[in-house]
Formats: C-alpha cells, sequence, structure tokens
C-alpha cells in the first residue's frame, strides 16, 4: 500500500525543487516510513539540484525546519515520527534578511 | 550644477535634523511645564480626573484608549515601556513608526549604516535627501516628525559583542530587524543573558517569517537552530531580492507584538512561528517545540554565560553588504577599460553572461551575450564549454586564441564560472567587478542595480 502525503517547501527551499511549492507524492512500497527514510527518498526522487543544501549527514541542513502537520517536529519526535496517509510535511528554509 | 544639488540637499539635511531637535526640545519643556504645572495649587490631572494621563496624551491616543482591552492601563504601561529596534531598514522603519504612533515611552534604534537610494524601496522611513545620512538618524527624524512627545535614542554604531549588553539593558523588549545571520544569533544570545524577549522578523522575495524568542517558556533562536546554516544557503536581499512591503508587513507585526507585550494585552507569539506568503497571500502559524533544557544559553545548564565571537561561529560577516571575492589569478581577469579597448579593436569573443534572464532585462553590456545564470553553469559545466567550442568553431573563429569573456553584476559569479568552464583550449576570463565595473570605469551612463 502506497502512503499519499502532501510534501511542502518554503523559505527558498522550493529552489532545489525547481521553483516548485507543493507536491502531492505517493511513498510507495509496504513499508512503514518514517522522517528519516522520507529525507533520502526526497532527494532521490524530487529534489534538482545541489542535495548538500537540503541534508547533511542523515537529517536536513541546519537551517531548515521541518513541520510534520503544521507542528514543529521536534514535538512530533523528529527523523522517528512515523508517516501516516496524507500528513503534511514541511520544509521551510528560515530567512535573514531585512 | 552638481556641486550646488549636493549643497542644497546637505542643507535640506541639516534643517531637518535641526528641526528634528528643537522639536525634541519643545517636547521636553512642554512636557517639564506640565509636570511643574501638577505641582502647583492646582494640578492640571483635576480637569480630567486621570492622575495618569495628560489631556494631550487622552486627545493624541484616544481611538486606542477607548479600546477595552488597552484603557488607560494599557496606555499607561506604553507610554512607560523602553523597546529596542536593532536594524533601521525593512523590518525597522514600520516598526518604529508604529511604536511611536503608539506612544512607546523610549525607542532605541540600532544602526551604523548609512541610507542608500536602493533601500528606498522598502526602508520607508528614509527620504531622497537622507541619502549619506545615518539610518538610525533618519528614523529618529521621521519618527520625531509623528510623535514629538516621545524619547528617541539612536545608537549608530554596529552591534557588537562588546556592546549589545549595554545597549540592551536600557530597554525592555528588543526587536531583530537585522539582516543577517551573525547578528541574529548575537542578538538572541544577548537578549537570553539579558532576560528580555526578542520579537523577531525576517523577510526575503515574496516571504517573511515571524516570531517572539526567549519569551513565558518558549524557545530561543538557538533553541530552534542549534547550528548556524551553512553560509552558502544564505541569500541576502540584495543577491535574492525583495518586495518592499513585504518586510512592511512583518515590521508592522513586529511592532504589534511589541506593543502587545509591553502593553501586557493578547496572546503573544512565542513558541509560535508565523509564515508570510505574499504571492499567494497566505499566512500560517505553527506551534514549536518549547526552550530546550539542553540548549546552550537559555537551558537549564547553559555552557554559554557570555558572548562570544558571532562572525566565526556562524562562518560569515555580520552584515548583508556583498564581500568582493578573490577566487581567480590576475591572469584570468581584465578590467572593464581592458573590455572596452577589446570591444572598440573589434576583437571576435564569446561574451557569457551568467546573471539571471530577469537581470539581463534591466541592462547588458553593447555585444550579443549568451545568458546561462551562474545556477545552470553548476550543473554541468562541461556541457556548457562544448557549447561554447561549438559558437567560436561555427563562426570560423580558433579556440585558443579569441577569448571567452565571462560578466556578472559585481565580479563574484563570474570568478566562479571561469573557475568551472577551465579547459586547457579556451582562452577564458572574466569582467573584474563586473557590471558595476563597467558602470564605475567605462560607461557613467550604464544603470547600477
Ligand atoms: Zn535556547
Amino acid at each position: 500500500m502506497a502512503v499519499p502525503i502532501t510534501l511542502e517547501f518554503s523559505g527558498g527551499a522550493e529552489l532545489l525543487f525547481a521553483n516548485q511549492k507543493k507536491h502531492s507524492i505517493e511513498l510507495p512500497g509496504s513499508q512503514k516510513w518514517d522522517v528519516k527514510s522520507l529525507l533520502p527518498w526526497i532527494r532521490d526522487n524530487l529534489l534538482q539540484e545541489r542535495p548538500e543544501l537540503f541534508m547533511q549527514g542523515d537529517t536536513v541542513r541546519p537551517g531548515i525546519l521541518v513541520l510534520v502537520n503544521d507542528a514543529d517536529w521536534e514535538l512530533m519526535g523528529e527523523l522517528e515520527y512515523e508517516i501516516q496517509p496524507n500528513d503534511k510535511i514541511v520544509f521551510i528554509s528560515t530567512l535573514h534578511g531585512g | 550644477m552638481a556641486a550646488d544639488l549636493e549643497r542644497l540637499r546637505q542643507e535640506i539635511c541639516r534643517r531637518e535634523e535641526e528641526l528634528s531637535e528643537l522639536k525634541q526640545r519643545l517636547a521636553d519643556m512642554e512636557k517639564k511645564s506640565v509636570e511643574d504645572a501638577s505641582d502647583g495649587t492646582e494640578p492640571k490631572t483635576i480637569h480630567n480626573g486621570n492622575q495618569k494621563l495628560t489631556n494631550d496624551q487622552i486627545g493624541r491616543y484616544s481611538r486606542q484608549l477607548i479600546l477595552p482591552e488597552l484603557g488607560v492601563k494599557g496606555q499607561v504601561k506604553l507610554l512607560s515601556s523602553k523597546v529596542l529596534i536593532v536594524g533601521a531598514g525593512g523590518l525597522g522603519c514600520p516598526a518604529a513608526i508604529y511604536l511611536a504612533a503608539a506612544g512607546v515611552g523610549k525607542i532605541g534604534i540600532v544602526d551604523y549604516d548609512e541610507v542608500e537610494i536602493s533601500n528606498l524601496h522598502r526602508q520607508i522611513l528614509h527620504t531622497e535627501h537622507r541619502v549619506g545620512v545615518s539610518k538610525a538618524e533618519s528614523v529618529a527624524i521621521s519618527c520625531r516628525n509623528l510623535n514629538s512627545s516621545l524619547n528617541f535614542i539612536t545608537h549608530k554604531v554596529q552591534l557588537s559583542s562588546d556592546n549589545a549588553m549595554s545597549i540592551i539593558r536600557d530597554y525592555d523588549i528588543v526587536l531583530d530587524a537585522t539582516d543577517n545571520v551573525a547578528t541574529r544569533y548575537l542578538l538572541n544570545d544577548a537578549c537570553v543573558l539579558a532576560g528580555k524577549p526578542l520579537v523577531s522578523g525576517s523577510a526575503l522575495r515574496f516571504e517573511g517569517q515571524l516570531t517572539v524568542y526567549n519569551h513565558k517558556g518558549g524557545p530561543c533562536y538557538r533553541c530552534l537552530y542549534p547550528k548556524p546554516p551553512p553560509p552558502e544557503t544564505v541569500t541576502n536581499c540584495s543577491d535574492g531580492g525583495v518586495l518592499g512591503v513585504v518586510p512592511g508587513i512583518i515590521g508592522c507585526y513586529q511592532a504589534l507584538e511589541a506593543i502587545k507585550i509591553a502593553a501586557d494585552i493578547g496572546t503573544p507569539l512565542n513558541q509560535r512561528l508565523m509564515l508570510f506568503d505574499a504571492i499567494d497571500c497566505t499566512t500560517r502559524t505553527i506551534k514549536l517545540r518549547g526552550r530546550q533544557v539542553l540548549c546552550p544559553v537559555c537551558g537549564d545548564n547553559p555552557s554559554m554565560t557570555q558572548l562570544i565571537d558571532y562572525e566565526q561561529f556562524c562562518g560569515a560577516r555580520a552584515t548583508d553588504k556583498d564581500q568582493e571575492k578573490k577566487v581567480l589569478p590576475a591572469s584570468s581577469r581584465m578590467t572593464a577599460k581592458e573590455y572596452q579597448t577589446l570591444l572598440e579593436n573589434g576583437i571576435e569573443h564569446v561574451l557569457l553572461d551568467v546573471r539571471l534572464p530577469v537581470e539581463m532585462e534591466i541592462c547588458h553590456l553593447p555585444h550579443p551575450a549568451l545568458n546561462i545564470p551562474i545556477n545552470t553553469v553548476k550543473k554541468d559545466p562541461s556541457a556548457l564549454v562544448e557549447q561554447i567550442k561549438r559558437q567560436l568553431a561555427s563562426s570560423g573563429i580558433p579556440l585558443d586564441t579569441s577569448p571567452v569573456v565571462v560578466v556578472c553584476r559585481r565580479g563574484n559569479d563570474s570568478q566562479l564560472a571561469v573557475q568551472l568552464l577551465h579547459d586547457s583550449n579556451l582562452n577564458i576570463r572574466d569582467i573584474r567587478g563586473g557590471l558595476h565595473a563597467w558602470a564605475r570605469d567605462v560607461d557613467s551612463l550604464f544603470p547600477v542595480y
């Protein structure tokens, strides 16, 4: 059973994904998906350029905040959060300008 | 003529400052005369039966005084509150003017920089004839024109580890309206150490972000971002662009949050983050983690008890001004004047402009150019080398003699491109200083952006 979810990128993170902010995707296979396995899937299947600007090691690079269903992923278990059907995962690059 | 213009501009500027000073003096004297009168047998306050606000204050703030949530109590709190705005730019300007309008008693403005013409599309308290004037002073002048009864303090310094604590100490609430990562970490740590809430705003392109750090059990900047972002992932307004009204909106929100905290009304934005997207006209407010017990600065056992070197910590300068890179040896570069000579001598060459198409539309050199943005160059340099070789060959020009000239806005990206496109068969160089140098040294009528 594939898992349908929504991904969103903002704050400039969308520039790594052909400037597309919203992506409706289906995570393939019957295994359980968590954020830890989602990140390399995004890198290998959606990312258009420069993976080092998205990931560092097995997590997101410093300066990207991850939201799970509109809450800080720290409240949801970070990398260990198990992805549910119709979840919305958002990646926000922090802005510094003024 | 030019000297006359300049003299006139300076004269206007001088008189504005003088006028601003006179207004402040008048305000001070008026305040004093009210206080003196209330020492007499017939206190002025008896007429309005209010011990706390003068008639002038009641008149000025009447439309917000009648809000039950604010009332006299809230207004008195505002008038006795002290708010520091760090950064007199796109966020700081709208924040400052609304704080002044609302009657925040003491408003401090920190900025070491001076007004430039390219600031005016978003830094709306500065004016055309204040180009070259201190931004902090310029904001104070505009705010004083709106409300001369308040106390404005200008700090014309770069906020640093040496001066941050002594500046912040005198205020109750701090606004982060800065434009770079190093200053944001510095300000966060200083506010944690000094125990002040930090109303943080930021904006770029069409997006803005807003939150309140270090307030009522919420996180600090470091709780959210323990590690600074890699410098190459950070874009400033000068490179990424920003629509002026976007920091305008976020700056207004910063004033709003500061007013709520100062007057102790409503629900502040601590432990929440507001995201604003102007393109879709959407706002989203999300729940953040609480204060982190392991945070090195606001945690239970903080390892940081004083400010550090933030430029070193971030690996980036505490400014959003562009740094001139030196990547290439002199032999791989030419000056704008040398390129002009090459053009005048009619030497066959390929001109490669690595700016974005939107920038090509603003202005370009007087020679047909191959326009490949630097990010595209980065993706597949060898394909581009082949493309250039084909273009040279089809014109029947020998490869090694005819130059390939790379240009960009300031001469930084062009160096990267030359490095990426290095090929033993190509004679490739960039124009030192880019189009800015062309405008400065060759064509004074060429636009600068
Ligand atoms: Zn913290």
